[in-house]
């Protein structure tokens, strides 16, 4: 094909680059240059080559906070992606239901995440919160401040409520866009409940729960404001994930250089597996 | 074996989505419903499927009254406009997802696949998936699977309208060597003309949520009860111009035509109506008649040529065979075939001999 030349269009691009440049390649660059030298201000530097990388690798607080980071992206995966699937099931296909659901579904995606966080902290109070209270009423030993197991629940709980709608909105549309040929073909052929499910709606709701599972991941993975301000990151450091535990490393400790190594081993690990989940999630489908 | 609709009637809310229908069709028939979009075919197909109650009225199966029986106790199949398969299922284990329901051996559902898939030019992709195949294959899949089963009662939802151009006439073609020497009743839904007649079998035409005629397709064709019929079936549109007859002599109301009739009827003023394809740039037939237009559109299809004319203040049509190119504007005289008039009264309902 012939293409003429233009180089006008890099007044196009320009813009874009530039943007891109000032809040994403530059910090990023900040970050390597950190990775890679000691300082102590003044900007002075010295050269420690891959020092700080091995540090972090073998040691057994990054192992330890990224344990618990897998754990609980795990945990609320699965939950999230079944739960958000089951109550796209029951929604209203027609009438005034619709939009109703929609708009109570979308609301906790609209609140702040920091908001979110300083609620449900209130909420689960053992002294004063309505959930905290409540439970300790009813007879159970909670205290999110002081037991691993119950600040564990709580940010659990936290999470599932506020992006268990994320995964009911696309679930929704994927659901939604499934022709109602499909369903009287099913039904000619005599097919159970379980079988329209499993046969028509999972294969047809693919490609986005394939983006909801990939968007929960990343979003989970890189989860900081709501535990920070629910538990900051405790009781010790039981619910410190990456990030919690990066920033304390970064500017709590102010130990700049394993703090970038850390976070560039942070991103590859998001990478690598958003990039093998698509691959794997991709690999049938054609063509298309 | 036969299907019969029994004064079906149905309502959406105050919507009228199906007037009062009877129809009776036989077993090893083949039936199309013509009509335009929302005339009502995919409706009545769901009541006769069971897929949908009607409102008011009965379905009769082989002497028994059906109505209200749930679909998978009816033994039916049906096709849809979209390609409808299973997405994760092979081509084999869609076609043979029917029978796999109501627990037909491994060895016969082998044999009886393998039939249908030669049939259906299906043989070499099998193992595929459906959004590995081309549209046309996707719906030779889900006509295997409607064929598969033995069904009484085959229902075809626009079939052929998603494929492009090529697709659709070469499985157009098939379509009646498929349904040949099948113990069955198949109803097609279809908004072509021309589909009908390469179908066959009998004919309902529809407008609007009402059957307007119903009978052998070319006796529909050749004598539609009335106008509406004869609109529903001819495409391009029919053209309607209103004559006078005194004594045996016809005539545009503007005299700018004249013939003799051969038809009895009283003197008066009727409604003829022609089809493009009896509109020429030559003549045809003994009984031709010279008619001056002035050209709007003219076009090519294939190797006929459609052009758009009018005449007083009346839009015309005509289907010339082989290639005629007109310039807009131009005046040309073309030729009717006044044999092939078909005659309406003032309530346009047909009008013959007698």
């Amino acid at each position: 094909m012939n293409k003429t030349i233009n180089q006008k269009a890099w007044f196009f691009v320009i813009p874009v680059f530039v943007l891109v440049a000032f809040n994403a390649i530059i910090p990023l660059m900040t970050v390597v240059n950190y990775a890679f030298q000691e300082t102590f201000g003044n900007n002075v530097f010295m050269w420690e080559g891959t020092r700080w990388f091995k540090q972090i690798m073998l040691s057994e607080r990054f192992h330890a906070s990224l344990g618990r980071q897998f754990l609980f992206t795990f945990i609320i995966l699965f939950i999230q992606i079944p739960l958000g699937i089951a109550i796209a099931l029951t929604m209203p296909k027609e009438g005034v239901g619709v939009p109703v659901c929609l708009v109570l579904m979308s609301m906790p995606l609209l609140i702040p995440w920091n908001v979110v966080g300083a609620m449900w902290n209130i909420f689960a109070l053992p002294d004063i919160g309505f959930l905290g209270h409540s439970l300790n009423a009813l007879g159970f030993d909670y205290n999110f401040t002081q037991q691993i197991g119950d600040a564990w629940f709580t940010t659990i709980l936290m999470d599932v409520w506020h992006w268990t709608s994320l995964v009911v909105l696309l679930s929704y549309a994927g659901l939604q866009s499934i022709q109602p040929a499909y369903y009287q073909a099913a039904e000619i052929d005599g097919a159970s409940r379980w079988a329209v499910f499993t046969k028509i709606e999972l294969p047809k709701m693919k490609k986005v729960l394939t983006i909801a599972i990939l968007l929960r991941f990343m979003d989970s993975f890189m989860i900081y404001t709501e535990p920070f301000v629910l538990t900051g990151g405790g009781p010790g450091n039981a619910t410190a994930f990456l990030s919690i535990d990066l920033v304390k490393m970064a500017l709590g400790q102010f130990d700049l250089g394993p703090a970038a190594a850390m976070s560039l081993i942070y991103f590859f690990i998001v990478l690598l597996v958003c990039w093998v989940f698509y691959t794997l999630m991709m690999r049938n489908e054609g063509n298309q | 074996m036969s299907l019969e609709l029994k004064n079906v009637e149905k309502k959406i809310g105050l919507d009228t989505h199906i007037y009062s229908t009877n129809l009776k069709l036989e077993k090893n028939t083949i039936n199309i419903l013509l009509g335009p979009t929302l005339s009502g075919k995919t409706t009545l197909m769901q009541i006769m499927a069971g897929l949908d109650k009607p409102t008011l009225g009965e379905i009769w199966f082989n002497e028994k009254n059906v109505t209200g029986m749930k679909v998978q106790k009816r033994n039916v199949s049906m096709v849809y406009q979209q390609f409808i398969n299973y997405p994760n299922f092979t081509v084999y284990e869609n076609i043979a997802s029917p029978l796999k329901i109501t627990g037909v051996s491994s060895d016969e559902t082998k044999q009886r696949v393998g039939k249908v898939a030669e049939l259906l030019k299906l043989s070499g992709m099998l193992n595929k998936k459906p959004n590995e195949l081309s549209g046309g294959q996707q719906q030779r899949t889900a006509l295997a699977r409607a064929l598969v089963k033995d069904s009484d009662l085959i229902l075809l939802d626009e079939p052929l309208a998603n494929l492009d151009f090529k697709l659709r006439e070469e499985l157009r073609e098939e379509l009646p060597r498929l349904f040949e020497d099948r113990d069955c009743i198949v109803v097609y839904a279809t908004t072509e003309p021309s589909e009908a007649l390469l179908l066959g079998g009998n004919t309902a035409t529809l407008q609007e949520g009402k059957v307007i005629q119903y009978g052998k397709t070319l006796d529909v064709y050749n004598k539609p009860n009335s106008l509406l019929s004869a609109q529903v079936f001819s495409d391009p549109p029919m053209n309607i111009t209103k004559i006078k007859k005194v004594g045996d002599n016809c005539s545009f109301l503007d005299d700018s035509v004249n013939w003799k009739s051969k038809i009895n009827i009283r003197d008066g003023e009727y409604k003829v109506g022609i089809r493009p394809h009896n509109i020429t740039t030559y003549k045809e037939g003994s009984n031709s008649l010279e008619i001056k237009g002035k050209v709007l559109i003219s076009e090519l299809s294939g190797s006929e040529s459609l052009i758009h004319f009018t005449k007083g203040d009346l839009n015309w049509v005509s289907l010339s065979n082989g290639i005629v190119q007109k310039n807009v504007g131009d005046e040309m005289n073309l030729y009717m075939n006044a044999d092939e008039f078909i005659y309406f009264d003032h309530n346009e309902r047909l009008v013959t001999n007698g």
